[in-house]
């Protein structure tokens, strides 16, 4: 029964979770947007402190079922676990897990690194090693391009059913470092689950570490009566988490994450989740427990703990290695400045070439309106790629800069900031993008445009005024050059809200005429 | 200097004045009055040498187009197909020029017509020089038509698109150049039937050219013009005359009178809901087009009505008017009148998707955009205020279906206002400021704030 609960809640998290970061249409926010400010990592950097408190309580009074039912990546790998193991039953002989210690030294070594990357700003490692993070990162990179492809075929469908229901949304690859880093975190995360189940949740994860403090004091937990077990070890065989020791008839409670497979699985009925405080023994338990110790410091421990970090260390590796190869790749910056070349009009009909826009430097990155400057915006952010995900505009895209890699940044080769778009910040669930309202959006400068002149048309003898035509704050105005007598574009730095309308529709190509460059401070508080 | 004009859309009819009749193929000439007379295309002489034209004719510049390997090009097994057809009906008039359809047009009507006796079909094409109006260019221009519509003598030659720029834009082309000079002396080695113009402009310009033709210096065999019950008291006035102005200078002079944009580039074919009802209700079983082919037939000074299609279907119903056809009565007249009045009222933008404007240098969808947004308001399928029932469903409705036609890249808010456009277009529409228009309206949409 309780692990029917926890299945039917796991599912219903997961689905929610991982259609929030499908959605592209802003439909879904409304209803499913709260499951991703209950988060740990993000409500953490939000500064959240209901959803703390409460995730916290949650632990101590029921232990991590955090880690069975709201964190997707979690479910995700009992999914993966589970295919195995029922692929593992046909064989009966075959036992699917057994019990390891605990792997202190990779476990809070790696917690430790999260908590000073955490402190020191060090958000790739954050991002690489939060759950959510990765599951973002995957469902952003490799699932969702599935999701438009089968949205984009519904939506030709519709086309020609004169329907408006779905619409095309194009498919485009934001960062190849990031997509790549995607998917060796998904490989990795099935390569665990599959041979280990919660390998990563119990020695990698710095969220399940945090919790394991307080659900080894949870009031529930699923307890073996001594009395009625016969050792025939099948919740051992069963446990995900490798955290029961039948020997000893015990279990490590800081790396249960009460999936309660145990329960379910012991014909005995010796296994029940149940109220915990001031019942720390079991009548009878103790009677193995000195024998069983000395037994496994003598052999289990020592083997399994050197061939298990031997193990890890080597996916720690191949991770840092996909990124640095990931970086090199995605460095490379086409900087063009070939403009577009009216074409000579002789026949009638045809459309003229219309080269796609590069990425211009930027100086300073620009971030969402909604961030209150630059350097809040990447302590806050555990990169998800849930604004990615949504940004109708096209404009957001994981960074391929070092010092932010894999948080989102803005550039407008594809679209620009509408004026009323907030969907950002209506999403963002660790407060690096605030909830603004579209009024309110007006207030924050996230960049200043600035004019190239020697690629604007007019040098090339076109009228255009484009960029002070769309200019939704008016900041820009055309002024006489003396010299050629054409009208150029001039910015007024002051009204500039670096919202990208110019350098997006600037009709120089491949280089915008006017580019967007980052500013430090946003919003004046 | 402008461009060309012409045809497009759909038939013609015919009239009046008899509908006289006979020509290379039929025979009998049916006063047809109703729809169970004989199934017979209506054909008009031009007094001046009796060729027998059929009232509808086939304009080449709007014809299927299918990719092939990345590029635009005709369908020429559909554009034998309907010619075939037309022939078959009598149809005997067919319009081109070097510069239609990517310059496509004139070959693939040369393969299309060259599978018939040429004595069954009369061939019109232009000199289309709005690019390039040197001598050695122009009769280059009009040496290559010759090969690529496979004949060797020309029964209708044009001088594309005058009008706008007035004759000193018609100077330009014709006149420096020799080029008039040169057409007449083909005209007098019979290789040229008859020459005349296109127009798309204002009344003194055309004023100008007819007075040339009274002081005798030139003589027009025939003058090309826009006409259809909107444009006939409702064109603009100032950029373009009335058609029935126009309509009015030939007939006192007597010269044969060809028509184009009978429907305003289809936008007569696909009126608003309110002006199709009140068709439908007088004549239920007619098309929409037929009011329009049928008001530019009862003009008994018409020689040829011109039509361009992109598919067989309005071939049939084009044919369908012309072969059981009605001329209009005077109350009939009354009504079209009332019905253009009423027309006027829409926003739409006067754009005929003849493509002349195209390709624009920054890769803006003109055509494409004017009639997205044409469309829309003649279907009732645009939002007019927050307040309307629906309103989220029809800017839905909207902006989904104006993202399907036109690629983001090529939409109204990346016209830079270059004004290359605007010496192309037939109409004089004002194309820049109809293009920011409508993406003010876009705008309003996308910010509520309609």
């Amino acid at each position: 029964m309780h692990r029917k609960i926890r299945i039917a809640l796991a599912v219903i998290f997961w689905l929610g979770i991982t259609l929030l970061l499908l959605d592209f249409t802003g439909a879904l926010h409304g209803w499913l947007g709260w499951m991703a400010k209950v988060q740990f990592l993000p409500a953490v950097m939000a500064l959240n402190v209901a959803v703390i408190v409460s995730l916290i309580l949650l632990t101590l009074v029921f232990g991590r079922v955090y880690c069975s039912v709201i964190c997707p990546l979690g479910v995700f790998q009992d999914g993966v676990a589970h295919l195995n193991v029922a692929r593992k039953r046909k064989n009966k002989n075959r036992k699917p897990y057994s019990y390891s210690p605990e792997m202190k030294w990779l476990r809070y070594g790696v917690w430790a690194l999260f908590v000073i990357a955490l402190v020191v700003g060090v958000q790739a490692l954050v991002a690489l090693l939060a759950p959510y993070s990765a599951w973002g990162r995957i469902v952003q990179n490799l699932f969702q391009p599935v999701y438009l492809w089968v949205n984009n075929l519904f939506a030709a469908i519709a086309e020609r059913a004169n329907s408006y229901t779905f619409y095309t949304k194009e498919v485009w690859l934001r960062s190849l470092p990031t997509f790549i880093v995607a998917a060796v975190t998904l490989v990795v995360v099935i390569i665990l689950a599959w041979r280990n189940g919660r390998t990563y949740c119990n020695t990698i994860c710095p969220v399940g570490t945090t919790l394991s403090f307080f659900s080894r004091f949870a009031m529930f937990r699923p307890m073996i009566d001594a009395n009625v077990c016969k050792g025939c070890k099948q919740c051992e065989h069963n446990c995900k988490a490798s955290c029961i020791d039948v020997e000893n008839r015990k279990i490590d409670y800081s790396r249960c994450v009460d999936c309660f497979n145990c329960i379910d699985t012991c014909k005995f009925g010796a296994l029940k989740y149940r109220f915990a405080w001031g019942k720390k023994e079991i009548p009878g338990q103790a009677r193995n427990e000195g024998k069983g110790q000395a037994r496994n410091e003598g052999k289990g421990q020592a083997r399994n703990e050197g061939k298990g970090q031997a193990r890890n260390d080597k996916e720690a590796a191949q991770q840092g290695d996909a990124g640095r190869r990931a970086f090199i790749t995605g460095a490379a910056l086409a900087v063009g400045t070939a403009a577009l070349k009216a074409q000579e009009k002789k026949v009638d009909g045809g459309f003229a070439v219309v080269l796609d826009k590069e990425v211009p430097v930027r100086d300073i990155p620009v971030t969402p309106p909604g961030s209150k400057s630059v350097k809040d915006f990447y302590r806050r952010c555990t990169a998800c790629q849930l604004c990615v995900a949504e940004c109708p505009n096209n404009v957001l895209r994981p960074s391929t800069d070092l010092k932010h890699f894999m948080q989102p940044e803005m550039s407008y080769e594809r679209g620009y900031c509408r004026p009323e778009c907030t969907r950002c910040s209506e999403l963002c669930p660790t407060g690096a993008i605030r909830k603004i309202t579209k009024e309110e959006k007006t207030q924050y400068h996230v960049g200043t445009a600035r004019v190239n002149a020697e690629l604007c048309v007019v040098e090339k003898g076109v009228e255009c005024g484009n960029c002070a035509r769309h200019c939704p704050a008016g900041a820009i105005m055309l002024v006489k050059d003396n010299e050629t007598g054409y009208r150029r574009p001039v910015v007024n730095e002051e009204k500039c809200i670096g919202c990208g309308a110019c350098e997006n529709l600037c009709p120089a190509r491949p280089i915008s005429a006017i580019t967007v460059n980052g500013r430090h401070n946003h919003i004046e508080e | 200097m402008e461009r060309r004009d012409f045809i497009k859309i759909s038939g013609a009819g015919a009239l009046a004045l008899g509908a006289a009749a006979a020509g290379c193929a039929p025979k009998k000439t049916a006063s047809a009055s109703a729809e169970e007379g004989p199934e017979q295309m209506v054909y008009r002489e031009n007094e001046a040498n009796g060729d027998k034209v059929s009232l509808l004719g086939f304009g080449c510049m709007r014809w299927p187009m299918i990719d092939v390997d990345g590029q635009r090009v005709i369908d020429q097994e559909a554009v034998n197909e309907m010619v075939d057809y037309a022939i078959e009906h009598g149809i005997n008039y067919f319009d081109t020029s070097p510069a239609y359809l990517m310059g496509q047009s004139e070959k693939a009507a040369g393969i299309a017509l060259s599978r018939h006796p040429r004595n069954k079909y009369y061939i019109a094409t232009k000199l289309s020089n709005f690019n390039n109006a040197t001598p050695e260019a122009s009769i280059q221009m009009y040496r290559d038509s010759f090969e690529q519509l496979k004949t060797d003598y020309f029964d209708y030659y044009l001088l594309h698109a005058i009008g706008s720029g007035g004759v000193a834009a018609f100077e330009q082309r014709y006149v420096q150049n020799g080029m008039m000079d040169f057409l007449i002396k083909e005209k007098e080695a019979g290789r040229i039937r008859n020459l005349g113009f296109s127009f798309h402009g204002a009344p003194g310009e055309f004023d100008e050219l007819i007075g040339l033709h009274d002081s005798g210096k030139y003589h027009w065999d025939f003058v090309q013009i826009e006409m259809n019950f909107v444009d006939w008291n409702h064109a603009d006035g100032r950029r373009n005359a009335n058609a029935s102005y126009l309509y009015e200078e030939l007939d006192k002079r007597g010269i044969p009178i060809v028509i184009m944009e009978p429907l305003l580039g289809g936008r007569l074919a696909n009126v608003p809901e309110a002006i199709a009802a009140q068709m439908k209700e007088r004549e239920p079983d007619k098309s929409v087009a037929s009011w329009a082919f049928r008001f530019c037939g009862t003009q008994p000074r018409v020689l040829c009505t011109l039509s361009g299609r992109t598919n067989m279907d309005p071939l049939l119903d084009n044919v369908k008017t012309f072969t059981h056809f009605k001329p209009l009565t005077e109350e009939e007249l009354d009504f079209l009148e009332r019905m253009a009045t009423q027309m006027m009222e829409y926003p739409t933008v006067n754009c005929t998707d003849c493509k002349y404007c195209m390709p624009c240098p920054w890769g803006i969808d003109i055509p494409g955009i004017f009639k997205h947004y044409n469309t829309s308001v003649t279907e009732g399928r645009y939002p007019q205020s927050q307040e309307q029932k629906d309103y989220r469903k029809l800017k839905k409705a909207y902006l989904v279906s104006y993202d399907r036609a036109i690629p983001t890249l090529r939409q109204a808010e990346h016209c830079i206002h270059c004004g290359e456009c605007l010496s192309h277009c037939p109409q004089s529409i004002q194309i820049p400021r109809e293009l920011q228009r409508i993406n003010r309206y876009i705008e309003k949409l996308k910010q509520d704030t309609l």
